[in-house]
C-alpha cells in the first residue's frame, strides 16, 4: 500500500503538540526534551529500539505516568494538568499493549462500557440500553469483525479478537487522537492484513499515533514514521526515507 | 426474585409467629447489623472496598437517635431531683449544667432523622474522596479506616460529658410519646425495621443491576481500563462506600430504637470486623446472603456464648479462617453450587445446550438472588 | 506560660519516657515492616506474637523467681532469647498452614489472620487467665539515671534502647549484607524470576515471616518491662504498627524507623499537655491526614511500573 501522505496537509495549529517534554524517574531519562507534532488525520508510527520511550510517550499523553517537565497540547487542552478520565473525555483514547478488556463481561458488554454517555455516578445508575446504543454497539462491533461474537464472553476470544475488541471500546468513545501500542502483536498474517485495513478505516477523520515493530506493516499504513532512540527523536519523515538514515540503521539492526 | 420472596415470608411471617416477644426482638436486633453487611455487600464484595471501620457509621446513626430519645426521656420533670434538670443524667454526673451546643438540635425529630441519614454520608463522603482521589491502595484503605474507629471510640469514651462515656447512652424510654419498651412497640418496631431492610436491599439491587453495577465490578478487576474509558472511579467508589454507609447508619439507629441504649461497644475496631464477618459469611456478593449470615453468625454467637463461653472465640476465629480460605463466596456461594449441581440433575434430560441469551434491559445476574453465577461473580479479592 | 527551657526540659523527659514504649513500637514495626513491606501481607495477628514475647518473658520470671531465685537478674536475658525463638517457631508454622495459601490475595489474609488474632488470644486467656499478669522486673532495670537536675533517664528505657538497637542493626545486615536478605529482596522485586533461578521462594516466604514474627516476640520481651501482660495486650498496638509502617513508606526500613519515632515522640509530647485518650487521638488524626496528603508514606522510591 502506498504510504504518501494522503488526507492530511501541514499547518501550523497540528492536533497534538508535544514540546520539550521531559520525564526523569530517579535520574533516569526515559523521554529526553522530547519534540513531536502530529497534524489532524495523520497516521503517525512511531519506532523504536526496545527502551526508547515509546509506550511511556504513550503513558505521558493519556496521562498514565506524570511529566517532569514540558507540554502537551491536544487541541486547546493541556494535558500535563489533566486527569487520565478528563484526558479520555476530550477525546483521546489509548490501547494498552498487552489486550485491556473486561474479561468477565460479553463482547457487547465491553462495548457498551465505552458508550460516551453514563460517565457520571447518577448517569450510570440511570443509564438504559437504548436503541441508539444497541445500534451503535452493533455498528462497531461490525468494524471491528467480531458482529458474530456479540454474545461471547471477551475472555473465550482469541489474542488477536481481543486486540480488535479493545480497538473497538476505544472507537466507541469517539476519539479524535487515537493511541495503539503494538496492535499486531500476536497476531497472524491474515490478522495482521484485516487490522490494517481497520486502521485504513478508522483513521479516516481521526489522528492516529501507533507504536509497532513489524516494519511491513507500518509501511503499509504510516503517513510519517518518528524513531524514537533513548527517548528523543533519531529520524522523522517517510519511512523510505527513515529506513535508509544511516543513523537509524546504525542504531536499529533492522529492514 | 424468588430469594427475597422466601426472605420475606421468613422475616415477616415466620419469625413473628414462631417466635416469643423476647426472641423477635434479639432477631430484630440481628437485623439492625444486617443493614451493615448489606452495605459491606456493594462496597467490598463488589466495590472491592474493605471497611474496617463501618461501627463508625453504624455509631454515628445510634448515637444520633440514641441523644434524640434520650432528651426526650430527660424532660425537666423526670429529671427534677437532678442538680441540673432537662439534661441527661450522665451529664449531670459529670457536673454539667447546661445542654452542649450538639445536643440542641437533636430535639428536632425531623433533624435527627435527617442526621442518621446525612452525617455518615457527608463523613463517608469526606474519608471516600480523601482515600479514593489520591489513590490510597485497598490495604492502606482498610487500615486506615480501622484507625478511625478507633479514633472515634477513643474520643467517644474519653467525652464522657458528651457522649455517656464507656457506658453510652442508657435508659431510653418513649419516641414522641410512644412508648418503646412495651411488647406491642417492639413488635411494631420489627415490623419497620425488617420494612427498611428490604428497602435497602431492593435499592442495592438496583445500583447493582445498573451500568453502575456493571462498572463496579469492572472496576473491581480492571480500574485502569474503566480508567481510560472516561470514568472517574473515584466518585465510584466514593459513591457505594456513602451508600454503604447510610445503610449502616439506619441500622445503627433502628438498633437504639429496638434495645433501647447504644455505646462506643458498637463503634471501634472488634465490632467493625465482626460486621464483616456476617457479609463474609453469608456471601460477599449476596444481598440476601448478607442478611442469612448476620442471623447465622448472631444465633451462633448468642447460643455459644451462653452454653460454651470459652469456645465461641474459636469458632469465630475458625469461620473468619474457614470462609477466607474455603468459603469466599460464603454461603451464598455453596447454595449456588449446590444449587448447580441439583438444576444439572434435573435438566439431564435436555439435550441441546440452551443458545446464549441476547440482553435485555436487566442484567442476567440478580444480586439478591442466591442463584449467582459463580463463574462470572468469582470474589477475587 | 512554660519556658523554653522547661519546654525543652519535658520534651526530653517525655522523650525518654516515651522511650521504652518507642522501643516497642519500633520492633513491633520492624517486624511488620519486613513481612509487609517485604511480602505485602497484612498480618492483624502481629499483636499476639508480641503478647507470646511478653508471656513467655512472664514464665520465665515467674519460674526463676520461684525455682532458681539465684537465677533471677539473669532471666530477661534468657527471655528475650526464647520470645524469639517461640515467636519465630509459630510465625513459620502460620505461614506454612495459613499465609502460603492466601498467596496474592492480601486482604483476605487480613481477614484470616485477624480470625487467628482471635483464636490466639482466647488461647492466651484459657492457658493463662484472663486477668493480667506482671514479670517482676530484675533489680538492675529498676531505678534510673539523671545526668542532670531536670532529666530523669529510666534505666529500663536505656537497656530497651540498646537491644533495639542491636536488633534493628541486626535485621539491617542481615537484609541488606547477607545472602539470606539478597534472596529476601530479590524474591520480593520479582518473584518469578527469584524462582528461575533457583531462589526457594516458599521457603524464602517462610523465613521471612517467621523473622518478623520472632521480632514481635521480641518486642513482647520489651513490652513487660512497661505494662502487665493480657491477652488482649497486643491489639493496643497494632493499629499504631499499622500505621508506622505505612506512614514511613512500607517497602523503606530507615522510614520505619523514622516514623516510630516521630509517632511515639508526638504522642509522648501531646500526653504531657492533654488527657492520654485525647494524645491517641490527636497522633493518629494527623498520621492520616499526613497519608491523605501523601500517600505512599514519607520514603518512598519512584519507579516505571
Amino acid at each position: 500500500m502506498s504510504n504518501a501522505p494522503i488526507g492530511f496537509e501541514s499547518t501550523d495549529h497540528p492536533v497534538l503538540a508535544i514540546e520539550d517534554l521531559t520525564v526523569s524517574f530517579d535520574g533516569f531519562k526515559a523521554v529526553d526534551k522530547l519534540n513531536l507534532y502530529v497534524q489532524r488525520n495523520e497516521v503517525r508510527v512511531v519506532i523504536g529500539p526496545n527502551g526508547a520511550g515509546k509506550t511511556t510517550v504513550l503513558d505521558l499523553i493519556c496521562g498514565k505516568t506524570q511529566a517532569t517537565s514540558g507540554s502537551i497540547r491536544f487541541n486547546n487542552h493541556e494535558l500535563t494538568k489533566m486527569s487520565e478520565h478528563a484526558i479520555v473525555r476530550v477525546g483521546v483514547g489509548r490501547k494498552f499493549q498487552t489486550p485491556s478488556i473486561y474479561e468477565n463481561l460479553s463482547v457487547f458488554e465491553n462495548l457498551e462500557m465505552s458508550f460516551p454517555r453514563g460517565r457520571k455516578v447518577f448517569g450510570a445508575l440511570t443509564f438504559k440500553r437504548t436503541a441508539d446504543v444497541v445500534a451503535r454497539v452493533e455498528s462497531v462491533a461490525a468494524e471491528i469483525f467480531l458482529d458474530q461474537h456479540l454474545y461471547t464472553q471477551a475472555d473465550l476470544l482469541s489474542h488477536g479478537q481481543k486486540q480488535w475488541l479493545e480497538i473497538g471500546m476505544l472507537l466507541m468513545q469517539e476519539p479524535e487522537l487515537l493511541m495503539l501500542d503494538e496492535p499486531v502483536a500476536g497476531m497472524s498474517v491474515s490478522e495482521r492484513e484485516k487490522t490494517a485495513q481497520l486502521l485504513g478505516r478508522i483513521s479516516q477523520g481521526r489522528s492516529v499515533v501507533v507504536i509497532e515493530h513489524d516494519m511491513d506493516f507500518v509501511k503499509s499504513i504510516a503517513h510519517k514514521v518518528t524513531v524514537l532512540h533513548q527517548g528523543k527523536i533519531l529520524a522523522e519523515g517517510s519511512m523510505d526515507k527513515v529506513q535508509s538514515d544511516p543513523k537509524v540503521i546504525d542504531v536499529y539492526l533492522g529492514h | 426474585m424468588m430469594g427475597l420472596l422466601i426472605l420475606g415470608v421468613l422475616l415477616l411471617v415466620v419469625f413473628p409467629l414462631g417466635l416469643d416477644i423476647f426472641r423477635l426482638n434479639l432477631v430484630g436486633k440481628y437485623l439492625s447489623y444486617a443493614f451493615v453487611a448489606v452495605g459491606l455487600v456493594l462496597c467490598w464484595g463488589y466495590g472491592g472496598i474493605l471497611s474496617l471501620g463501618q461501627g463508625v457509621f453504624f455509631g454515628v446513626g445510634g448515637y444520633c437517635m440514641a441523644m434524640f430519645l434520650k432528651l426526650e426521656a430527660s424532660d425537666p420533670i423526670s429529671t427534677k431531683i437532678q442538680s441540673t434538670p432537662g439534661i441527661p443524667d450522665f451529664m449531670d454526673w459529670n457536673q454539667i449544667t447546661s445542654l452542649p451546643a450538639m445536643w440542641q438540635p437533636f430535639h428536632s425529630f425531623s433533624f435527627t432523622v435527617l442526621a442518621v441519614l446525612a452525617v455518615p454520608t457527608l463523613l463517608a463522603l469526606i474519608i471516600g474522596t480523601a482515600m479514593f482521589k489520591r489513590r490510597v491502595g485497598d490495604v492502606y484503605f482498610s487500615i486506615v479506616t480501622q484507625a478511625i474507629a478507633a479514633i472515634l471510640s477513643i474520643l467517644i469514651i474519653g467525652q464522657q460529658g458528651l457522649t455517656g462515656g464507656v457506658n453510652g447512652i442508657t435508659d431510653l424510654k418513649t419516641l414522641m410519646g410512644w412508648d418503646i419498651r412495651t411488647d406491642s412497640a417492639k413488635v411494631i418496631l420489627y415490623f419497620v425495621n425488617a420494612g427498611l431492610l428490604f428497602a435497602c436491599i431492593l435499592f442495592g439491587r438496583y445500583i447493582l443491576t445498573s451500568k453502575l453495577g456493571r462498572l463496579l465490578m469492572a472496576m473491581r478487576d480492571k480500574e485502569e481500563r474503566v480508567r481510560f474509558s472516561g470514568y472517574d472511579v473515584a466518585s465510584f467508589k466514593v459513591f457505594v462506600f456513602c451508600v454503604a454507609a447510610m445503610f449502616s447508619a439506619i441500622g445503627g439507629a433502628m438498633f437504639t430504637l429496638q434495645v433501647g441504649f447504644m455505646s462506643p461497644s458498637f463503634v471501634g475496631i472488634v465490632p467493625s470486623i465482626e460486621m464483616v464477618i456476617y457479609a463474609a459469611v453469608g456471601g460477599r456478593m449476596s444481598l440476601l446472603g448478607a442478611v442469612y449470615g448476620t442471623l447465622l453468625v448472631n444465633f451462633g454467637k448468642t447460643y455459644f456464648s451462653e452454653t460454651f463461653p470459652e469456645l465461641w472465640l474459636f469458632l469465630m476465629g475458625g469461620l473468619f479462617i474457614a470462609v477466607v480460605m474455603y468459603f469466599p463466596n460464603g454461603l451464598a456461594g455453596v447454595y449456588e453450587k449446590q444449587g448447580k449441581k441439583l438444576m444439572a440433575k434435573f435438566s439431564r434430560k435436555k439435550a441441546a445446550p440452551p443458545e446464549p441469551a441476547k440482553p435485555k434491559a436487566a442484567a442476567k445476574t440478580d444480586p439478591t438472588d442466591i442463584h449467582l453465577d459463580g463463574a462470572n461473580l468469582e470474589a477475587s479479592k | 506560660m512554660v519556658s523554653l527551657s522547661e519546654f525543652f526540659a519535658i520534651f526530653a523527659m517525655q522523650g525518654f519516657n516515651g522511650l521504652s514504649v518507642f522501643c516497642v513500637l519500633l520492633l513491633m514495626a520492624l517486624g511488620l515492616a519486613i513481612i509487609f513491606g517485604q511480602m505485602g501481607v497484612i498480618n492483624m495477628a502481629h499483636g499476639e506474637f508480641l503478647t507470646i514475647g511478653a508471656y513467655i518473658t512472664y514464665l520465665l520470671s515467674h519460674l526463676t523467681t520461684t525455682y532458681a531465685p539465684s537465677l533471677q537478674p539473669f532471666y530477661f536475658f534468657g527471655a528475650v532469647v526464647l520470645s524469639f525463638i517461640v515467636a519465630y517457631g509459630f510465625g513459620y508454622l502460620t505461614e506454612l498452614l495459613l499465609i502460603s495459601r492466601l498467596y496474592k490475595r492480601p486482604l483476605d489474609t487480613l481477614l484470616a489472620t485477624w480470625g487467628l488474632s482471635l483464636a490466639m488470644q482466647q488461647t492466651f486467656r484459657s492457658i493463662f487467665g484472663a486477668k493480667e499478669v506482671s514479670a517482676t522486673l530484675p533489680d538492675w532495670l529498676l531505678g534510673s539515671f539523671k545526668p542532670t537536675e531536670n532529666i530523669d533517664i529510666p534505666i529500663n528505657g536505656l537497656f530497651m534502647m540498646v537491644l533495639t538497637l542491636l536488633l534493628t542493626g541486626t535485621i539491617f545486615i542481615l537484609l541488606f549484607r547477607s545472602r539470606w536478605g539478597l534472596q529476601v529482596r530479590a524474591t520480593m522485586q520479582n518473584r518469578v524470576m527469584s524462582g528461575a533461578v533457583g531462589i526457594n521462594t516458599r521457603k524464602v516466604d517462610r523465613t521471612t515471616f517467621a523473622l518478623g514474627c520472632g521480632v514481635a516476640g521480641v518486642a513482647g520481651a520489651a513490652f513487660t518491662t512497661i505494662g502487665s501482660t493480657g491477652p488482649t495486650s497486643g491489639s493496643l498496638y497494632i493499629v499504631d504498627t499499622f500505621l508506622v509502617v505505612v506512614f514511613g513508606g512500607a517497602q523503606s526500613l530507615i522510614g520505619t524507623i523514622a516514623s516510630a519515632f516521630s509517632i511515639a515522640q508526638t504522642q509522648s509530647t501531646a500526653e504531657f499537655f492533654l488527657t492520654g485518650s485525647m494524645a491517641k487521638v490527636l497522633t493518629l488524626s494527623a498520621v492520616i491526614l499526613i497519608l491523605m496528603l501523601r500517600p505512599q508514606g514519607l520514603f518512598s522510591v519512584r519507579v516505571r511500573k
